[in-house]
């Protein structure tokens, strides 16, 4: 088991809009099937290291998509 | 052969059109948005760059706000039939297609009231005939950005220079000029843009949207259809977000991998050196095509106020006769008749005959507009 920070989207458009804008601050993350005791409006959500969460929060906040969150988990 | 048939789809595409739409179909193929697997996220990922092109091309304010559709007439049908409602006041032109007219005309006989301002017989808007016709339920102006007869172009900045100043929204028709002429959503105050991707943008059939400027609220405009979306999966209700709100079943996102491959090209090249091709060979036609006797050219002739295409006729000969003779005896490709736009050809007083139109584009040449005038002259010359 490995300790994750994902953020849930509500569209699979939502997550490639926010890998782009993190990609351009030079944030790296992957875009994963939401863990299953998650649920979520689309099938897909943005992983990244609990670290780079401020700068996501950021990035989100620019990006003025209404997300679900960000949720500490496990894989 | 000899295309100068641009005007309706260009033809040929730059080659990488194709290797991106191959490269999709052999390569990635799933169905974007619909799944979590690794062929799902790249075709998320290339419906996604497409958004993002299609963006940056137009300076449109955000790619979640460019929603995608199959051709510009759905995307107009989009903005019209899901802007206005009955009791809403709406603005056009004289010199509109039917991809406009025939939802305004159908508007109307739901109540929407619409107001047709004359252009002149060139096909000149003049931008205060615009203003005087607001009232205070106006709620739109929609007016192509060329005509699709004559290429001349319309007043659109100081249209949405107009909007802006009486809190009502700018609808661009952008058929004839995406990919030929410059445009940006933010300087010319463009509310709503709807494109094509198969003319000047050079890319495939199929590809189209329609792009919601800053002032143009999420909800303001009612989808056309209803359906999946990958997202809000537990709910029977049409998500309200962007882009799904209006993208209901699958995308054609092989279409759009080649739409993006186009629009590179379009960057690599520059817009602004295309459009000085286009204008040279705009202004040889004409010039050469008014010194034919029996020939009569329609529109404003002035190349740097219109796109490449170009409308005449040859006085005793129909525009299909000529048509046929130039498709049959001189390997030219073009289009004759009405161009869908009853109305631009009233105007015009072109109306029911038409015009033979010749519609360049960027792969076109200055030796092929010579043969092409040779051509005319010689039908021109000939018996009646």
């Amino acid at each position: 088991m490995k300790q994750i920070t994902v953020i849930l989207v509500q569209s699979s458009s939502h997550a490639m809009r926010i890998e782009h804008m993190l990609n351009q601050k030079g944030v790296s993350c992957k875009l994963i099937p939401v863990p299953r005791h998650l649920s979520s409006s689309c099938g897909l959500c943005v992983q990244i290291e609990k670290s780079d969460q401020p700068v996501a929060e950021e990035v989100v906040a620019a990006s003025k998509l209404d997300i679900q969150g960000f949720f500490d988990t496990f894989t | 052969m000899i295309y100068f048939d641009n005007a309706a789809t260009t033809w040929p595409k730059p080659p990488t059109v194709s290797e991106a739409i191959t490269h999709f179909m052999n390569e990635i193929g799933a169905n974007p948005g619909r799944s979590g697997h690794r062929l799902s996220v790249d075709a998320a990922r290339v419906l996604y760059n497409a958004r993002q092109a299609v963006a940056s091309f137009f300076n449109a304010p955000d790619p979640m706000r460019v929603a995608f559709g199959h051709n510009i007439t759905e995307a107009l049908n989009l903005a019209l039939r899901g802007l206005l409602v009955s009791g809403d006041h709406v603005i056009t032109s004289s010199m509109e297609h039917n991809a406009v007219m025939r939802p305004l005309r159908w508007l109307e006989s739901q109540g929407v009231a619409l107001t047709v301002v004359p252009c002149s017989p060139q096909g000149f808007l003049d931008p205060a005939d615009i203003e005087k016709a607001i009232l205070p339920k106006t709620k739109l102006i929609v007016l192509n950005h060329a005509s699709n007869v004559t290429g001349g172009l319309l007043p659109v900045a100081e249209a949405g220079r107009i909007a802006q100043a009486h809190g009502i929204l700018l609808l661009v028709d952008s058929a004839q000029t995406a990919g030929a002429v410059p445009i940006d959503m933010h300087s010319q105050n463009i509310d709503l843009l709807a494109f094509t991707g198969h003319k000047s943008l050079l890319g495939p059939t199929g590809t189209g949207g329609l792009i919601l400027g800053e002032r143009v609220a999420d909800d303001a405009i009612q989808p056309l259809i209803l359906g999946g979306t990958g997202s809000r999966s537990e709910e029977e209700l049409q998500p309200e977000f962007l882009p799904d709100r209006f993208e209901a079943g699958t995308a054609n996102t092989s279409g759009l991998a080649g739409l993006t491959a186009a629009l590179q090209w379009i960057n690599q090249k520059g817009i602004d050196a295309i459009r000085e091709h286009e204008a040279a060979l705009s202004a040889q036609l004409i010039k050469g095509l008014n010194t034919i006797s029996g020939v009569s050219v329609y529109g404003g002739q002035d190349a740097e106020m219109q796109t490449s295409t170009v409308s005449f006729n040859i006085d005793h000969l129909t525009p299909s006769a000529v048509g046929m003779r130039l498709n049959a005896n001189y390997g030219i490709l073009c289009r004759v008749g009405l161009h869908c736009a009853p109305s631009a050809h009233r105007t015009l007083g072109t109306f029911p005959d038409g015009t033979v139109r010749f519609g360049m584009g960027v792969f076109n040449t200055s030796e092929e507009v010579e043969q092409v005038l040779q051509a005319v002259a010689q039908l021109a010359s000939e018996e009646a």
